[in-house]
């Protein structure tokens, strides 16, 4: 199922030109400062906001399109939402929310695929309950599967954990993951927070000012150092992927493979053959011509320079690398760039000061075959 | 046991009061909504002119509302005539009438409780509705209507509690006709203008105020059960 939006709009204040397109299954995030258009975005796809104009498509079928006249009222859309406050129905049991969409689905999930959805987010014992009594984490479970027992056709997630705490959000992260795994439809998530972002999306469509300034996969998108617009919204950096090798228990650190070497990180608790995810800032790399001996940093990588680019008028340069087939960034002054020669096809060893870690638990075969 | 302490023209006073009221408040009640939902998710021209058309009872002396209906509604105003003559309904002298003049004396009271609780509910909750497939006759009933609730149970009861007191707009719009349209204040009304009736007129006196507290009690009880219910 493909989706396929392109849309402008102007508010008083500010203008929306909307377009990128979003594949089958996995979770495409957009991604982008606050106010940059992105609830907006899915508000128009769902159709409580109707932009002045454009076309909406999920898989073929057109929601809405001006050149056509064709717009679709939202409860005809077959469009999963949830909202950030969950907006679960106060007078109704937790059943009755969840049967809320299900009943009114033209095409009702069989009995077994409903058991298979509760099963997976945890639901199934806070039936009887009232929302007033759930946690935000139980809450946000109950409106996702709502919205999923409704069988939509795509399933938009606003901010799922903006209005969580830490620890809420650390206990609904694992069944979003699960989500991303196990749902057949597309997702789009609207989020402004970059580790939820590289922990869950697949692919990254970058929005700010009402534009989409980059999209494709998260790791591309997320290494990009030209994106921040607004100043320090997006810390430049790279993002890799990898898979867990072996755990040290002894010294609580696990070591990471990628496509370019081996990487020591604080404790992962993750059974090796795992995907995971590492966001490495531009900040947290050193540069060095020779190998280092006798420094603190545990991961020094072989790397050879891509290209050095200038940020502006700012006193540092970004110097973009490649390791094998992965990608690092490397913020330095200028003047160390001077001082070391720096150009492009030089070798070079990257020390990593700290490596941020985000779990990524898509088992590989199912990514390698793609799912359904 | 109500014959042991009234006679029999009290609890048919007693009878009456009841009746009217609830008529009054049953047949309001889904015009107040409407009203009440108009007023607060519309923006319409001539909004400001039905607001001052249902709170005209409230600011209008009963007296004037009685004579209002009788000049509209009366055998000899052509409305009045139109109404008996097309469908048999005379107002004028009747108990229905009764109703009637309490039904819109106390109609502003039913309005404002159904408006607050209305402007009360989330409307990011309609949103979520939306989204699940519910269209709009399908949210006011499953959504609006019972988180509207308790604010709906709340201005029927005031209201009821209301047209068991209303006397100025009845006794001018269809007299005092003992059996038919004398409900109790009337009845103490004519037992404190008759010699030696102010024994009747106590007795009268302290079931209205009975009627009122048990009233009173009923809408708190009510309104307690139903947030329960909902949950909210």
């Amino acid at each position: 199922m493909t989706l396929d939006i392109r849309f402008r709009h102007h508010f008083p204040d500010f203008a929306l030109d909307i377009a990128f397109a979003a594949e089958e299954t996995g979770i495409t995030a957009l991604f982008g400062p606050s106010g940059a258009g992105k609830t907006s975005t899915i508000n128009a796809i769902a159709g409580l906001f109707t932009p002045e104009s454009g076309r909406i498509a999920i898989g073929g079928e057109t929601l809405y399109d001006t050149a056509t006249g064709i717009n679709r009222p939202a409860r005809a859309r077959r469009v999963g939402y949830v909202f950030q406050e969950a907006r679960l129905f106060p007078h109704l049991s937790v059943a009755a929310n969840l049967d809320f969409g299900a009943k009114r689905s033209p095409d009702p999930l069989p009995p077994a695929e409903r058991q298979r959805i509760l099963d997976m987010l945890g639901i199934d014992h806070l039936a009887s309950r009232r929302p007033r009594t759930l946690s935000g984490g139980e809450r946000q479970r109950v409106s996702l599967g709502r919205a999923l027992l409704a069988n939509p056709r795509i399933l938009l997630l606003d901010e799922p954990m903006a209005a969580l705490d830490a620890t809420r959000k650390a206990e609904i992260m694992p069944w979003l993951e699960r989500l991303r795994d196990e749902a057949r439809i597309p997702i789009l998530l609207v989020s402004h927070a970059i580790e939820e972002v590289t922990q869950l999306a697949d692919n990254v469509v970058f929005i700010d000012d009402g534009k989409v300034l980059a999209s494709g996969p998260a790791e591309d998108v997320l290494s990009r150092s030209d994106l921040s617009p607004r100043g320090a919204f997006l810390e430049a950096g790279a993002v890799i992927a990898g898979e867990v090798l072996s755990q040290d228990d002894g010294h609580r650190m696990t070591e990471i493979g990628f496509d370019g070497g081996r990487l020591w990180v604080p404790r992962l608790t993750a059974a090796p053959g795992r995907r995971v995810r590492l966001r490495v800032k531009a900040g947290d790399v050193m540069l060095s011509l020779e190998e280092p001996r006798g420094i603190s940093a545990n991961n020094v990588i072989p790397a050879t320079i891509r290209h050095v680019g200038e940020t502006g008028d700012s006193p540092y340069l970004d110097v973009a690398l490649a390791c094998g087939g992965a990608h690092l960034v490397s913020r330095i002054t200028r003047k160390s760039g001077e001082r070391l020669g720096l150009r492009p096809g030089m070798k070079v060893f990257a020390v990593i000061k700290s490596v941020s870690v985000e779990r990524h638990a898509r088992p590989a075969e199912e990514r390698a075959s793609g799912a359904t | 046991m109500l014959h042991s302490v009234l006679s029999d023209a009290e609890i048919e006073a007693l009878v009456l009061s009841l009746r009217v009221s609830l008529v009054a408040v049953a047949f309001a009640l889904p015009l107040a909504i409407g009203a009440a939902l108009l007023l607060s998710r519309r923006r319409f021209p001539g909004r400001a002119l039905l607001d001052a058309l249902v709170h005209l009872p409230l600011i209008l002396p009963p007296v004037v509302m009685g004579y209002l209906l009788l000049v509209t509604l009366g055998t000899r105003a052509p409305m009045g005539h139109w109404l008996e003559a097309t469908f048999g309904i005379r107002f004028i002298f009747s108990w229905t009438g009764a109703a009637l003049a309490a039904g819109i004396v106390t109609f502003p009271f039913q309005v404002r409780a159904i408006r607050l609780a209305l402007e009360a509910i989330d409307p990011h909750l309609a949103e979520a509705a939306q989204t699940l497939g519910a269209g709009p006759f399908d949210r006011f009933w499953n959504l609006t209507l019972p988180l509207a609730a308790p604010g709906i149970i709340a201005g029927a009861i005031t209201a009821f509690a209301a047209s068991l007191g209303e006397f100025g707009a009845i006794i001018t719009f269809v007299s005092n006709i003992p059996g038919e349209t004398r409900t109790l204040p009337l009845a103490i009304y004519s037992a404190i203008q008759t010699p030696g009736g102010e024994a009747a007129a106590a007795r009268l006196v302290a079931l209205s105020i009975v009627l009122a507290l048990a009233g009173l009690a009923l809408a708190e009880y009510a309104a307690w059960r139903v947030r329960k219910m909902l949950g909210t």
